[in-house]
């Protein structure tokens, strides 16, 4: 009997099982439990959801390893948690705590501002952010198992969400008529995307990422999650939408249902009403490009 | 005519069974609706699949969109079904180590426990000897079952760990052949549901 840990097939395949869910920010085992409670696929254990990071400023950590395992005794799905972009000796402290996956992430400050970290390295996977085409087949080239859109994370603002998804489904529209009409122009689209040829190819070929697609980044409503996956999102991560809310546990299981039924707007009208007040938000427009998180990473 | 089977639809690993089954040359739907299941005279499906996924939030789901009852009805009166992973927890009479509040379909004599074999990096491809033949299958925060009723066939260990059952028109297998492309376990189903000298060219 032959038992092989880490492969990319293991890697990928936990990414598939959330496929159709959604996936909580959490800062305390108290959350996991009510995220879990409402549906969530796995749950993000984080010190400080986006939105208090954006408002405390500062730099933005690893979480300390005593909340993550707390977290991680507290519920029985999947438990993410965050290494910032290029640390990968933080990456390796969360893989010895045997975390589910490891977001490496720009909600973080950078540790590194040429290099992210090697994924190929690790039996933990990863998932990465990515505002395009390029930048998600860059992540994937170095070992990513799962590509998040980023949105602009701790605004309530859905709108950067929406064009990172419209921008990477776009241009994989974009690589398959290529490949459809002029397949030796793709050797120029991967050198335009600065990624390597043969994922190009593949991704022109199948007219899909080699890994699952998960939005995130301002979702506060049933319906912005819906819109996302309407748009071609696989899943959905909230992060400050949940618990900067009036009522977590209701809008979480709302938005997990209208994650579900995404297509289906009786549902969405339904599960709508009554939430109480949504996070406060902040205009994309009104955020200085230097506290802009989805222009780190490269 | 060719076979139409279902792969519940409501959340986790849906696509990598449609596209398996495909592969074998029969007609595949997704199922998200009572509608999808019945139709005005009866069932409508040759063949089920339960995927993987968060066995807790399908079960959520399943009750949320009222699928729950319907689909433990058609799997009791004989529409052949196989569940992988968390479909052989759905499929399960008893949970251990369940979320708050988790039920299950209480399908198959059998008591499973959610996520035995550890966290994710302890998941992995396991080359195993099935009552089906050799596999190369993936196991991904797998299940294991741990005691099973007297009609109860066990089909796959990994290890001293049951890890594949049987029982009448049901299959139940902890481990996910789809993600490797392991067709044995479809082509099984098929054959259950009548279909069994389907080649690839359907």
């Amino acid at each position: 009997m032959t038992t092989q840990t880490g492969t990319r097939a293991v890697k990928r395949g936990l990414a598939d099982m959330l496929k159709g869910g959604v996936i909580m920010d959490v800062v305390t085992p108290e959350q996991a439990r009510i995220a879990e409670d409402a549906g969530a696929v796995a749950v993000m254990a984080l010190e400080r959801v986006p939105a208090d990071i954006r408002s405390q400023g500062g730099v933005a950590r690893m979480s300390d390893p005593d909340l993550i395992e707390g977290i991680i005794s507290a519920v029985s799905i999947p438990v993410m948690a965050k290494a910032r972009i290029g640390h990968f000796v933080e990456a390796q402290v969360l893989q010895a705590l045997r975390v589910d996956y490891i977001d490496e992430s720009e909600v973080l400050s950078p540790a590194d501002y040429v290099n992210h970290i090697d994924k190929h390295a690790f039996t933990v996977p990863f998932v990465c952010g990515a505002t395009n085409l390029g930048e998600a087949l860059r992540r994937i080239t170095e070992g990513a198992a799962m590509i998040r859109s980023k949105g602009e994370a701790g605004t309530g603002d859905v709108s950067e969400a929406v064009k990172h998804i419209r921008t990477i489904r776009s241009e994989i529209a974009a690589l398959q008529a290529t490949f459809t009409a002029n397949p030796d122009q793709l050797y120029v689209a991967a050198k335009e995307l600065a990624a390597p040829y043969e994922l190009v190819r593949e991704v022109a070929e199948t007219g899909k990422l080699p890994v699952v697609l998960f939005t995130a980044g301002g979702v506060a409503t049933p319906a912005d999650a819906a819109l996302l996956m309407q748009l071609g999102a696989e899943g959905v991560f909230v992060g400050s939408g949940i618990f900067k809310s009036g009522d977590p546990a209701k809008r979480a299981a709302a938005i997990v249902k209208a994650t579900a039924a995404y297509t289906d707007a009786a549902v969405i009208a339904e599960t709508s009403r009554g939430l109480g007040e949504a996070m406060v938000g902040i205009n994309v427009a009104d955020v200085p490009a230097p506290h802009r998180l989805a222009e780190r990473g490269w | 005519m060719s076979a139409l089977v279902g792969v519940l639809g409501l959340q986790g690993g849906v696509s990598e069974h449609i596209e398996l089954l495909q592969d074998l040359g029969v007609n595949t739907c997704w199922v998200r609706t009572p509608s999808d299941l019945l139709g005005a005279d009866g069932v409508r499906l040759d063949a089920i699949v339960l995927p993987g996924g968060e066995s807790s939030v399908m079960d959520r789901l399943l009750r949320t969109f009222e699928l729950f009852e319907p689909l433990k009805q058609v799997i009791s009166d004989g529409l052949p079904t196989l569940g992988t992973c968390a479909g052989l927890i759905l499929l399960a009479r008893t949970v251990l180590d369940p979320a708050p509040g988790q039920r299950s379909l209480g399908v198959l004599d059998a008591t499973v426990r959610r996520n035995a074999f550890g966290s994710q990096v302890d998941s992995a491809e396991v080359g195993l000897e099935t009552a089906d033949g050799p596999v190369k299958v993936a196991f991904i925060r797998a299940p294991q079952v741990v005691e099973v009723g007297p009609e109860v066939e066990v089909i796959a260990r990994r290890g001293e760990a049951i890890v594949g059952v049987r029982s009448g028109a049901i299959t139940g297998l902890a481990f996910h052949p789809e993600v490797t492309g392991e067709p044995r376990f479809h082509q099984r189903l098929l054959a259950e549901a009548g279909f069994g000298r389907l080649s690839n060219a359907g």
